[in-house]
């Protein structure tokens, strides 16, 4: 009761010195050279009300405190401990509350890190930034308020949705907060920049850094919630095109192309206009995230409840921020002369265009993946869903040569260039091709159009290698970030070609012999845990080569709320992945048991994390030399 | 002029987009498949095994016979012991047996019924699984009894042969 009461005083407090600080900004703005110091101490007692908000939530939690409608909602007395903190965000109101914490912690290490910029600048910045906080404060307050009361106060919760008890799953959120947020404080910056026409080397280089931290944080968000969903939700992937997935995915592919630009438009005044776009592109894909999964619009395991009120308010908030940035691009946004003419065919400056230009294609074919079937189903009330195939269709003829112009791209030097080492690309090309053929000859009959994606994966895979080890290159976060995703692709086609499944019902005793195993039921074990019932059933599989593996998957009956989740079990291997699940088949005495060996998962991990390691080296990297 | 002809064009189309996602925020996304007895079959399109042809569902239930649906997987282990059943009610005349083969490969398909012999007038590779959601399938086996596009009974699990006894009963 009383911690409720004075989070949701709090929040409201926040609100309103939201609106004291627009009040100082716009008057410091008009007519001061110097910073007013109330501005700073008011940005920081928001982050703190914020923050006591969001400790009277998590206290709430803590201590089961049912007359809260969020906690009832969304915990029980039996839940561990663990899981009861992360709770706190593992619902929508919860999840809003981080993301405001995490908006106004930005903007305040926002004033404190930025020095050397002009006073306007930071002023302004700081009023785009408060315009979301205010909008994200009403659609907390107004529609999705974490302190409501319950009277009478009910006796136990209805439980936290199991899928969400996990370990992954507790950090998943704020680290993709954290990407998230930050691309708010590149586009407030944007906006900023852009109104007072100083989008210029200088602001480049100071911006850079938080677009380096969001995209490693917004990476390593990603690679969170695909690992989840890998062993939690039982169907032997890591990414199936989801909505959800995608709407996490295009934030990520156009803050990706923006690192790319900012480092040319640190170097040479030129590509203002993408910067300023991705900027504001980035941030307003993550707010159409929200839109989508929050609003119900999309279906979605992020779907904590369907409420067009809310959906309704966010999307509002959301065409009035892309409205203003409009208004602000086209109407402050001056070219500076001399720009666009001025690059040489073959420079670095072609190779990220032409990068951009790839990285526009896959955003707008998972752009148009996910929102087309809700366009469709206004237009003509079909209901279709977008699978797999639309995506593989149209990304992966892309892939060839968009992974050779990764390989010889960052090779070109800046403004004009020759390519050198000629003799080891082509060698590098040609041994590629003949070692994925010999690959994918051997195991595989799709052969032409895998022989040329692998080789050109191999291709990047060896030229990155090279490089790392020659040292001939300094720009070594760049070269282990690549070779991170060449990796990755490698791992996701090396995975896809040689994965095999096999599904069956079964009852125990009974063996299943395929081809290629051989898959005994042996026995099954039922145990008592604090708030679910566990049932472990044992498998034994046998394999052509004669080795035996032990498997137990289990089945989790969750008593609040009544779910059933499936633990896989995975073996994992350097090589390779074993993958079992069960699942219950209503009213049978049989289980429903599927088998899976994937090759290479371990490695398509660790190559994001490669991936991520590479934007944290360039972001302790001093300067960014050559 | 082409500069002012930008901004206008760009405001539009998202004009447009939030049209668009505001009038889907009214539709639900939910969607059940209403499957009822005595409720008329739902219209569907399918690729046949066993022959390239794409078929529609008007073509398949439209002869005054009796018809079986029956949704099956060469996985799945009870479709081995109800395929008998299946076998005998081929010999029947008034009844003709549909087949959905579903989330298989077409390999095991074919093998399952080259092993166990093939009771079907008819089978439709539902490979992805979404015609039989049309269907409202819990699982597979599944069957049901049609006459003149109308669901008469439905079977969810394996038949047996009482239930076999039951449907020559409702056939005669």
């Amino acid at each position: 009761m009383l911690y409720s009461s004075i989070g949701y005083y709090a929040l409201i407090l926040g609100l309103g010195i939201s609106l004291i600080l627009v009040y100082f900004s716009i008057k410091n703005f008009k007519n001061s050279s110097t910073l007013n110091t109330k501005i700073l101490s008011f940005t920081f007692l928001q982050f703190f009300l914020v923050v006591i908000s969001f400790i009277c939530l998590i206290i709430s939690f803590v201590l089961s405190d049912f007359s809260n409608e969020t906690v009832f909602n969304n915990s029980h007395t039996t839940k561990p401990l663990f899981y009861k903190i992360a709770g706190t965000w593992g619902n929508h109101e919860g999840s809003l509350l981080l993301w405001l914490l995490v908006l106004t912690l930005f903007i305040f290490i926002f004033f404190l890190k930025t020095k050397n910029q002009p006073l306007k600048y930071k002023l302004l910045t700081l009023i785009f930034q408060q315009i979301i906080i205010i909008g994200f404060s009403l659609f907390l307050i107004k529609t999705s308020n974490p302190f409501n009361f319950i009277f009478p106060t009910p006796e136990e919760g209805m439980g936290l949705n199991p899928i969400l008890q996990d370990p992954a799953l507790a950090i998943h959120p704020p680290i993709l907060y954290l990407g998230y947020v930050g691309s708010s404080i590149i586009f407030s910056s944007a906006l900023a920049a852009t109104y007072l026409n100083i989008v210029s080397k200088v602001w480049a280089s100071h911006i850079k850094k938080w677009i380096i931290a969001s995209w490693v944080f917004l990476t390593l968000g990603i690679l969170l919630g695909s690992i989840w969903a890998y062993y939690e939700l039982g169907w032997g992937g890591f990414w199936f095109w989801d909505p959800v997935e995608n709407v996490s995915l295009m934030p990520w592919l156009a803050l990706t192309t923006l690192l790319h630009c900012i480092m040319i438009l640190e170097k040479k005044q030129v590509l203002t206009s993408w910067v300023i776009i991705l900027s504001i592109s980035t941030f307003t894909l993550s707010m159409c995230g929200t839109f989508l999964v929050r609003s119900g619009i999309l279906n979605s395991v992020h779907t904590f409840a369907n409420d067009p009120e809310r959906g309704l308010f966010i999307l509002v908030f959301l065409f009035s921020l892309i409205f203003i940035s409009l208004f602000i691009f086209f109407f402050f946004n001056k070219s500076s002369p001399n720009n666009s003419n001025s690059i040489f065919w073959l420079s670095k400056e072609t190779s990220i265009m032409i990068n951009n230009w790839f990285m526009m294609y896959f955003l707008s074919v998972v752009l148009i993946g996910t929102i087309y079937p809700i366009f469709l189903e206004v237009l003509s009330s079909q209901k279709i869903s977008v699978g797999p195939p639309f995506y593989y269709k149209l990304i992966i003829p892309f892939l060839i040569p968009f992974l050779i112009a990764m390989a010889i791209g960052p090779k070109l030097k800046w403004i004009k260039s020759n390519i050198e080492d000629k003799v080891y690309l082509i060698s590098f090309l040609i041994i590629s091709i003949v070692l994925s053929f010999l690959i994918i000859k051997k195991f595989n009959s799709n052969l032409l159009i895998n022989t040329i994606l692998v080789s050109s994966a191999l291709y990047l895979f060896f030229i990155t290698l090279r490089d790392f080890f020659i040292k001939k290159y300094t720009n070594v976060s760049q070269n282990i970030a690549h070779f991170g995703f060449s990796l990755l692709i490698l791992s996701i086609l090396l995975n896809s070609l040689f994965s095999s499944e096999i599904i069956t019902n079964l009852k125990v005793g009974e063996t299943f012999t395929s081809s290629n195993a051989k898959i005994i039921f042996k026995s099954i074990n039922q145990k008592e845990k604090k708030n679910y019932k566990s049932v472990t059933a044992n498998f034994s599989i046998e394999n052509l080569d004669g080795t035996i593996e032990d498997l137990s998957p289990e089945l989790r009956i969750y008593n609040q709320p009544n779910i059933v989740t499936s633990e896989a079990d995975i073996k994992t291997t350097f090589l390779s992945d074993k993958f079992i699940v069960i699942n219950i088949v209503q009213n049978q005495d049989y289980f429903n048991v599927r088998y899976q060996v994937k090759p290479f998962m371990l490695w398509i991990w660790l190559s994001v994390i490669l991936i991520s390691f590479g934007g944290l080296i360039s972001f302790f990297k001093k300067e960014y030399e050559k | 002029m082409k500069n002012k002809l930008l901004p206008i064009f760009i405001t539009f189309i998202f004009i447009i987009i939030f049209i668009f996602f505001y009038s889907g925020l009214k539709n639900t996304n939910i969607y059940t498949p209403e499957i009822k007895i005595n409720n008329k079959i739902p219209s569907f399109k399918g690729d046949l095994i066993y022959s390239d042809e794409t078929i529609n569902s008007s073509n398949i239930f439209k002869s005054d016979k009796f018809y079986l649906l029956n949704i099956w997987s060469s996985w799945c282990v009870p479709c081995r012991k109800e395929h008998a059943l299946l076998m005998k009610l081929k010999e029947i005349k008034k009844i003709e047996v549909i087949g959905i083969n579903y989330k298989d490969k077409k390999i095991n398909a074919e093998n399952f019924l080259t092993e166990l012999g093939n009771p079907y007038e008819k089978i439709i590779f539902d490979q992805e699984g979404v015609i039989s959601i049309e269907w409202g399938a819990y699982g597979v086996p599944e069957s049901f009894l049609i006459k003149d596009e109308i669901i008469i009974k439905r079977y969810i699990g394996p038949l047996d042969k009482k239930l076999i006894e039951e449907m020559k009963l409702i056939i005669k």
